[in-house]
C-alpha cells in the first residue's frame, strides 16, 4: 500500500472528503444502474405471470 | 459477403435474436467488468502514488477520465442508432437509442460531480464557467433531452424520430468539447492521455487508470445490454417467444 496507516488512508492527507465522496458517488450511480433494468425486468416477469393466472380463472 | 451482412443486419434488427445472444455474453462480461472496475479502483486509491503537484486529490482521475470517455463515446452510439432508426426504422436501433440516453446522462453527471469535487482542492473552486465544463454540462442536458423527447410521444415511431433528430443535432457539441481546452483559455488541463503519444503519467499511475477505462468501457456494454434486455422484454411481452421464455 502506498499510505502508512488506515488514518492516513482515509485523510489523503487532507483531500480525503473530496476523493471519498467522487468515489461513493460515482459507486452509487453506477450500481443504481445496474438494479434498475434487474428491477424492471422482474417488474414484466411477474406482470406476464399475473395475466397467465388471470386468463387461467376464465 | 454482401449476403452474409444483409443477414447479420437483419438478425440485429431482431430483439429476439438480441435478447438470445446477449444472454450469453452478460455474465462474462459483468463479471470482467465489475472484476476491473473493483481493482482499479483499489489500485487507485491504495497503490499508485500520489502526485506532488496536486496531492492525493489527483485520485479522482481514476473515476473522472473513464466517465469523462463513456460520455463521449455514448453520445455516438446513440446518435448512430438514432441515424439507423431515422433511415432504416430498425426496430433494434431505436430501442437502443433510447437506452443510451439515461445511460450517457447518468455518465455524464459522474465526469462532472467528480470534476467538480477534484475541482475545489486544484483550483479552489467547485465550478466554472469555463469551456471545456459548460460543453459537458450541454453534453448532459442533451442526454436528458433526448430522453425527455423520446418518452413525450405517444406513438413510439414519433418518439423515436424527434430523439434521433435532436442527438444528431447534437453532435456538434462532441468536437466542440474535444478541443475546448485547445481553443479557449481553460482552467482544466489538457488531455492526459493521446492514443498518437506516449503516455505523460508515470507507468505507476498510468496502469491503474487503463484497468480503469477498460472496464467502465465493459460495463457501459453490461448497461446497455441490461437495459435493452428489459426493454425488449417489456414492449415484447405479448409475443411468442417471451410468453415462451416465461415458461
Amino acid at each position: 500500500m502506498y499510505f502508512d496507516s488506515v488514518q492516513a488512508f482515509l485523510a489523503m492527507g487532507g483531500h480525503g472528503p473530496y476523493v471519498w465522496a467522487a468515489y461513493a458517488i460515482s459507486w452509487s450511480v453506477l450500481i443504481a444502474l445496474l438494479v434498475q433494468p434487474i428491477r424492471k425486468r422482474r417488474q414484466v416477469l411477474k406482470a406476464i405471470k399475473l395475466r397467465r393466472l388471470r386468463q387461467g380463472d376464465n | 459477403m454482401w449476403q452474409y451482412l444483409v443477414r447479420l443486419y437483419h438478425k440485429l434488427g431482431s430483439p429476439r435474436w438480441f435478447y438470445q445472444i446477449s444472454g450469453q455474453w452478460l455474465p462474462w462480461l459483468a463479471v470482467l467488468s465489475i472484476g476491473l472496475l473493483l481493482t482499479g479502483t483499489v489500485w487507485g486509491l491504495a497503490y499508485a502514488p500520489m502526485d506532488f503537484k496536486q496531492g492525493n486529490s489527483f485520485r479522482i482521475i481514476y473515476i473522472h477520465v473513464p466517465a469523462a470517455f463513456i460520455s463521449l463515446a455514448g453520445y455516438y452510439i446513440m446518435a448512430i442508432a438514432g441515424a439507423i432508426a431515422l433511415i432504416w426504422r430498425m426496430k433494434m436501433a431505436g430501442i437502443m437509442m433510447r437506452v443510451c440516453a439515461p445511460i450517457g446522462a447518468a455518465m455524464t453527471f459522474i465526469a462532472l460531480i467528480t470534476g467538480s469535487l477534484w475541482g475545489k482542492p486544484t483550483w479552489g473552486t467547485y465550478w466554472v464557467w469555463d469551456a471545456r465544463i459548460t460543453s459537458m454540462l450541454v453534453l448532459f442536458f442533451l442526454y436528458l433531452g433526448v430522453y425527455a423527447l423520446a418518452e413525450a410521444y405517444e406513438r413510439e415511431e414519433l418518439g423515436n424520430k424527434a430523439a434521433a433528430i435532436l442527438a444528431l443535432v447534437g453532435t456538434v457539441n462532441i468536437p466542440i468539447i474535444y478541443k475546448s481546452v485547445d481553443w479557449w483559455y481553460s482552467l482544466h488541463q489538457p488531455a492526459t492521455i493521446k492514443l498518437t503519444q506516449k503516455p505523460s503519467m508515470h507507468p505507476d499511475m498510468w496502469w491503474p487508470l487503463l484497468v480503469m477505462i477498460i472496464g467502465f468501457y465493459l460495463f457501459y456494454a453490461v448497461l446497455l445490454i441490461l437495459h435493452g434486455r428489459a426493454e425488449i422484454l417489456k414492449r415484447e411481452q405479448r409475443t411468442q417467444w417471451v410468453q415462451e421464455l416465461v415458461n
